[in-house]
């Protein structure tokens, strides 16, 4: 057993809460709204400490970039079994404009300096939606990606990747080290017992500047505005299947 | 033809050519056929208002290339054929497209937001350094692109300031661009060396005779409610009426009733059809991520409370496994 795997980890708003958008316009309200794991990030944890559990790899880091709150994501997911955490601080306007370019040099700059075998990310993260950040950490690095990954092998120094593709599946074998990013087939997260919450308060949480890394945050992009997507007007209630096929061959859609 | 322009001269025609702006759409295909989303893509770029390339790269091009030179709205057509293109690898495409850009400094590059141009492009944008804008929906300016964030509930207008814009396109928010009519030239690009650190090895790809769920006119859609992959043939005859399309909900993709690839939402396929049938879906959050954007909505659900019927232009609370056959029926009449 050798090898340390990365996983990247972010703090998003809970997928069950229906967001706002602020009233200025400038983005969506977050203070006093529930936070939790990134639900891809769950997953790609949980694969990291499957790898461990199986014993082919020795070490799970869990990295997440964000303010203080983000070590509460650590957090989970040392409980969920990660051997240690990297808190990348990024606070203030540099945290309003971070995004997968930035995030993903500090990753690849720590997976440099950690001497990682893989980094594990979730395909997107259910905020931004972006789906970048693990295709661009392959590529700083120059390691190959296996994206939407539904299942890994890991075989000596290469790895079989089942991704999730539009007409199905498909398979690839990458040489390590390498990129994953996880679907949502990959597998099912555990929850983190009472037991292991307490004895991931006891875990080591490391906290790093980027410009420590030698990244630097500046970004191009510019959020010009937020809006509220158009609403859909109120619909009917039919009674009857023959009132409904009635009123679709009426408006012409069957 | 560069013979003939002095120093100066050519400078000039370099800073004018600069002002305008040239994209390149990164076509996606099978080695036999143009996958749809490309043609959309192909829209999208030409309302930049300027030139639009595109690059086919795959093992076996003729038959695209062909396709994609009566596309209307593209001006040429640059093609790369190699063995090491198979699979569509992002490793061994990518040194392609960076050679391509070094050659002809576009302004923009683009491609479908297919997981295709998912995977792809982002791995492009960061060698360049420059950061990418995923899934657009709307191109306010040749800067400004408008797309969604969480799971569709907010729209976010985003200027880009990079050099290079680069960004994946929501097919189902451009009308395809037309397949006759246009007459690109092709030249030939030389394939990049092969990186060797990934392997294609090998595709399951659902089969079926219905049409491509992304593309179809009508989408049937059903959710955990159909209970077992075997009733599914319920929402299947009821589509062969309808010449629809079979989406599901994750939950019944995670129950293993459908194969991944039917998964409508945030997280699975964008659908916009003409009628969207949702039949024993709850309508969660990220399940209407990925089809409210259809132009009527029916549901079929026997919760009246159920979250779909908020957005359903016509709801029915029924049981399914009465309602539904009672529909294949009414329709065969
Ligand atoms: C990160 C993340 C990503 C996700 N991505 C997606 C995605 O892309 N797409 C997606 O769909 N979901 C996605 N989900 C899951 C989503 O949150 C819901 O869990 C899922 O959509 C629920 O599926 P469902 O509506 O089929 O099941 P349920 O919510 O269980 O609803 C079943 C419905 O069937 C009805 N029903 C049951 N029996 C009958 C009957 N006999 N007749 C009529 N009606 C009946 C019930 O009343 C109920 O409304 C995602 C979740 C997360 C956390």
């Amino acid at each position: 057993m050798s090898g340390r795997v990365l996983v990247g980890v972010k703090r998003v708003i809970d997928y069950a809460v229906k967001i706002r958008v602020k009233p200025d316009n400038s983005s969506v309200v977050t203070d006093g709204v529930k936070h939790s794991m990134n639900p891809f990030c769950e997953i790609a944890v949980e694969e990291a400490v499957k790898l461990k559990e199986k014993k082919l790899i020795k070490e799970v880091v869990a990295v997440s970039c964000g303010p203080q709150q983000a070590q509460e994501t650590i957090r989970t997911a040392l409980a969920m079994g990660a051997d240690r955490g990297i808190h990348v601080e990024v606070s203030g306007k540099d945290y309003e404009t971070l995004g997968p370019l930035q995030v993903s040099k500090i990753m690849a700059a720590l997976a440099k300096k950690e001497d990682a075998l893989l980094v594990i990310l979730g395909k997107q993260a259910i905020d931004d939606d972006c789906n970048q950040t693990g295709q661009m950490t392959a590529a700083l690095l120059d390691w190959p990606q296996g994206t939407f990954a539904s299942e890994l092998g890991l075989d000596g120094d290469k790895i079989k990747v089942v991704r999730e593709i539009d007409g199905g599946l498909e398979t690839i074998k990458i040489s390590t080290p390498a990129v994953i990013t996880a679907d949502l087939r990959l597998n099912t997260p555990r929850y983190a017992t009472l037991p292991n919450i307490m004895k991931a308060k006891k875990k080591k949480i490391a906290k790093v500047q980027p410009a420590e890394l030698g990244v630097d945050l500046t970004s191009r992009l510019e959020v010009l505005r937020v809006d509220e997507p158009p609403q859909r007007l109120a619909g009917v209630k039919v009674e009857t299947v023959d009132d409904l096929v009635g009123k679709l061959k009426d408006s012409g859609k069957v | 033809m560069n013979r003939a322009l002095n120093k100066t001269s050519l400078k000039q025609l370099t800073g004018l050519i600069q002002r305008f702006q040239s994209t390149l759409v990164v076509a996606e295909h099978n080695n036999e056929k143009l996958t749809p989303i490309t043609l959309n893509a192909i829209t999208a770029a030409s309302k930049l208002g300027g030139e639009v390339s595109c690059l086919v790269a795959g093992t076996d091009c003729a038959k695209v290339v062909e396709q994609i030179s009566k596309v209307q709205g593209v001006k040429k057509v640059l093609v790369a054929q190699h063995d090491s293109y198979k699979g569509f690898l992002p490793e061994e495409m990518t040194p392609l497209i960076l050679a391509t850009q070094k050659q002809f400094s576009y302004t923009h590059i683009c491609a479908g937001a297919s997981a295709f141009g998912k995977n792809l492009l982002p791995r492009v944008a960061a060698k360049l350094d420059v950061a990418p804008i995923s899934d657009i929906i709307e191109i306010k300016s040749p800067d400004t692109f408008v797309r969604t964030i969480y799971a569709g509930n907010a729209l976010s207008t985003v200027k880009c300031n990079e050099p290079i814009k680069i960004f994946t396109v929501r097919g189902t928010s451009f009308e395809p661009a037309e397949v006759e009519g246009g007459s690109a030239s092709t030249e030939d690009v030389a394939a990049s060396a092969p990186s060797g650190v990934s392997e294609w090895l090998e595709q399951s790809l659902t089969k079926s005779d219905r049409p491509e769920l992304t593309s179809a006119k009508v989408v049937v859609s059903g959710g955990r409610g159909l209970k077992s992959g075997d009733n599914f043939k319920l929402l299947y005859d009821l589509a062969d009426k309808l010449n629809a399309a079979v989406g599901a909900s994750r939950a019944a993709v995670d129950a293993g009733y459908v194969p991944n690839d039917m998964q409508v939402g945030q997280t699975g396929k964008i659908v916009a059809p003409e009628l969207y049938i949702a039949v024993g879906i709850s309508g969660a959050i990220q399940h209407l991520a990925g089809m409210k954007d259809s132009k009527t909505i029916v549901a079929i659900n026997k919760d009246p409370e159920a979250p779909i019927f908020q957005v359903a232009d016509y709801g029915l609370v029924a049981d399914l496994f009465k309602a539904v056959p009672e529909m294949t029926e009414a329709l065969s009449k």
